[in-house]
């Protein structure tokens, strides 16, 4: 039985190859000058350049976290190149001309994007390396004042915007490496729903990283005004590479009164092979403001890529009534390592979060959940609800828990809780004694125990996630 | 029921099987042919749970001799999921717990495994559970019993009766029922007997596994047989489960050669 296990979550990774198209490739290195090449690069203004500069300077006063549950080889930021764009060789007007060398990538990925878009309704900004390569029914959009575009675009079409919003919620120097997304982004999406707007259709971006050695420094930046709302799907996958590669991206959202952002992530960039050789690095800062009263900020991630996850999607509930959520499915395989969870810093009355974690190791992998529960003095009568789950395939797999809890008010209520099992091989025989073999009884006890997390997933997104659990489990039980 | 010249179903011959180098069952001979009902008692350790798990194919007991044909095939060749493909059903002495997992969903999963298998058609979700409600009637169970997870929080007795009701899903050859009345009360196993009984026909099998003669009363075997030692030592018809209960399993050693085997 142990051998099937073994056998069931060794399958390789089906997003593996990468495709040639000619890039535009800076020099590896990073300092000022190269910092300057990006913003010219970009033909940014003067203040985005002094952002970029300042995170930078403060970047290098900092060092790189140690306290994650996370082991990697150091990494050498000087030998990174941090700008990388696929060479245009037209302006695009439309799906029909985009480099049918790319079209043929996203079919790999099962990614039909006109299809995809026209099917389910799903606008897609479409990042290809750093650059937008396109963005479809941004004018459907723009007709209800939806603005849906690339950040760099964002910065020249609506610099107020960016100037007000960009560093608000994660600061320049917040981290280590949200100093450095801070100082060499290069391209992301940018949201804004004006007040009152509902946004007719959940937004998509896919993100994808192709150059080898190249890093990726996204920046989404999305903001609803007083009584909007939006849903925003992120999925990613990135090609096969032996070299690691650094992923530092950040997101911050920002909620006025009574407006909703529900933002759901499927990752699945690569792994790193059966032996930990290769893989993604991936070190993101995504946090919401749920700025305005009643307003709410849910997180939803399905994380079951990179070699290294580490990342802490985080509500700062400063309206009154406000609401955070995170909702999440974190599966390791192999040898990755994931150290995830959540923020919810509760700052006004009456604020609610809920935490719902689901985590899944298997292989010689480990999983570690790290949240963090804060209720401020200010926060009268706040609540907090959370639940952390792990679930253990085979016996060289680990699985943690580091919830901190700090209560600064009596009124508050925090609950919390944990369990961990594992699938048993009595489980796999009662399934076998009924015709049910081991890979299908593993996936129905795995989608048994993330149905919770998966029910916040839009639908389409619910079943891609449903199958790639699945497939990132194949071999994993015997 | 006894059929005239009616087909084997399994026939078991000299099987040996062990757990951790310990040999629980030392050459077991039995044939069960369609239409019959065979009743195997003895005491605890006697080997008959473990018979049981080694036709069934469990992964943790060894074969070390014997054989055994089910339906024509040798079984022990057979991965645990194809023998439940072919037809055998093990209902489960301590029914599994499969949390997460909605027992609708598992049960239309197990009969379309069933069902592709047959080259039958396969069931929906909305045509299963008209067909699987209809079924639940037999056993007397309420409706939200489908949406709980399998096992999960289910008494004793609505563990067995999960158990009969996917047997009466999946329509196996040969069914056999370890220690089926173990927890329970005397109306739910009225209920779970009647069940069965409404399953049993002429062209499947049903090997009950128990340690008492109180589940005899309700489903009445053709055969029964007593296990010791990991060996059947008696065959009889059903008055030798009464005889057993009267004078209990002491008597068997001093009564061993009066009564002879009648079908193994």
């Amino acid at each position: 039985m142990s051998a099937v296990l073994q056998s069931l979550v060794n399958q390789p990774y089906k997003h593996g190859f990468v495709t040639d198209i000619e890039s535009d490739v800076a020099p590896k290195g990073l300092n000022e000058d190269i910092i300057r090449l990006i913003s010219a690069k970009k033909d940014e203004p003067e203040w985005l350049l002094s952002f970029r500069l300042k995170a930078y300077r403060h970047w290098l006063t900092m060092t790189e976290p140690q306290w994650q549950n996370v082991h990697y080889p150091k990494i050498d930021f000087q030998d990174i190149s941090y700008y990388s764009a696929p060479k245009p060789k037209k302006k695009l007007a439309s799906m029909d001309e985009v480099d049918p060398e790319l079209l043929r990538t996203f079919e790999k990925l099962g990614v039909p994007m006109h299809e995809r878009a026209a099917l389910a309704g799903v606008a897609v900004d479409v990042i290809f390396d750093s650059v937008s390569v396109t963005t479809t029914y941004k004018q459907k959009l723009a007709e209800v004042g939806i603005i849906f575009c690339s950040i760099s675009e964002a910065v020249h079409n609506h610099p107020e915007l960016i100037q007000k919003y960009l560093g608000s919620v994660v600061p320049v120097g917040d981290n280590y490496f949200a100093a450095l997304n801070s100082a060499v982004f290069t391209d992301g999406s940018f949201c804004f729903i004006p007040k009152g707007v509902k946004c007719p259709m959940d937004l998509s971006t896919y993100f994808r990283i192709n150059t080898e050695g190249s890093g990726q420094f996204e920046r989404t930046l999305i903001i609803a005004e007083e009584g909007a709302s939006v849903s925003y799907l992120e999925g990613c996958t990135a090609p096969r590479f032996d070299t690691n590669q650094l992923h530092a991206a950040v997101v911050e959202l920002i909620a006025l009164d009574d407006a909703d952002i529900k933002y759901s992530t499927v990752q699945n960039w690569y792994a790193g092979d059966e032996n930990g050789v290769g893989g993604i690095f991936n070190f993101v800062t995504k946090r919401g403001l749920a700025k305005g009263k009643n307003s709410r900020i849910s997180w939803t991630q399905v994380e079951t890529g990179s070699a290294i996850t580490w990342k802490y999607p985080s509500c700062i509930l400063r309206g009154d009534n406000s609401v955070g959520e995170f909702y999440s499915v974190a599966v390791t395989n192999n040898y990755q390592q994931a150290d995830t969870g959540t923020k919810m810093i509760h700052l006004g009355k009456n604020t609610r979060s809920t935490i719902v974690s689901k985590g899944i190791s298997a292989g010689h992998s480990n999983s570690s959940y790290r949240g963090l529960v804060r209720i401020a003095p200010t926060a009268e009568g706040a609540r907090n609800y959370s639940q952390c789950d792990s679930m253990l395939i085979g016996d060289q797999c680990g699985a943690h828990t580091f919830p901190y809890i700090q209560v600064n008010n009596n009124s508050a209520t925090v609950e919390h809780e944990a369990s961990t099992s594992k699938i048993g091989e009595d489980q796999l025989f009662y399934f076998a004694q009924r015709g049910i073999g081991s890979e299908e009884a593993v996936s129905m006890i795995i989608n048994g125990f993330c149905k919770d997390v998966f029910q916040q997933l839009p639908m389409e997104f619910a079943v891609e996630a449903t199958k790639l659990l699945s497939f990132k489990l194949e071999g994993s039980v015997g | 029921m006894i059929v005239e010249n009616s087909k084997t179903i399994l026939s078991v011959q000299g099987l040996r099987a062990s757990i951790d180098g310990i040999d629980i069952l030392k050459g077991i001979d039995l044939t069960v042919k369609s239409g019959e009902i065979h009743a195997i008692m003895g005491l605890n350790g006697s080997g008959k749970s473990t018979f049981a798990k080694v036709l069934a194919g469990h992964a943790d007991y060894a074969i070390t001799g014997g054989s055994v044909q089910f339906e024509g095939k040798n079984l022990l060749e057979l991965p645990p999921e194809e023998r439940a493909r072919a037809g055998l059903f093990l209902a489960f002495q301590y029914p599994i717990e499969i949390p997460g997992v909605a027992n609708t969903q598992f049960l239309r999963l197990a009969y379309n495994t069933v069902q592709a298998q047959r080259g039958k058609e396969e069931l929906d979700p909305l045509e299963f559970d008209d067909f699987v409600r209809e079924k639940m009637k037999l056993l007397e169970m309420k409706s939200d019993f489908l949406d709980r997870s399998v096992n999960e929080g289910f008494s004793g007795g609505e563990k067995k009766r999960n158990e009969i009701l996917q047997m009466a899903l999946l329509e196996p050859k040969l069914s056999i029922l370890d220690e089926m009345d173990s927890g329970l009360d005397i109306d739910a196993l009225r209920i779970v007997a009647n069940g069965v009984n409404r399953i049993a026909n002429k062209d499947n099998a049903i090997i009950l596994v128990t340690h008492y003669q109180r589940l005899l009363d309700y489903i009445v075997p053709d055969y029964v047989h007593v296990m010791q030692a990991g060996c059947i030592v008696m065959t009889g018809g059903k008055e030798l489960a009464l005889e057993l209960e009267t004078r209990g399993y002491d008597w068997l050693h001093e009564n061993r050669r009066s009564l002879s085997g009648a079908s193994a």
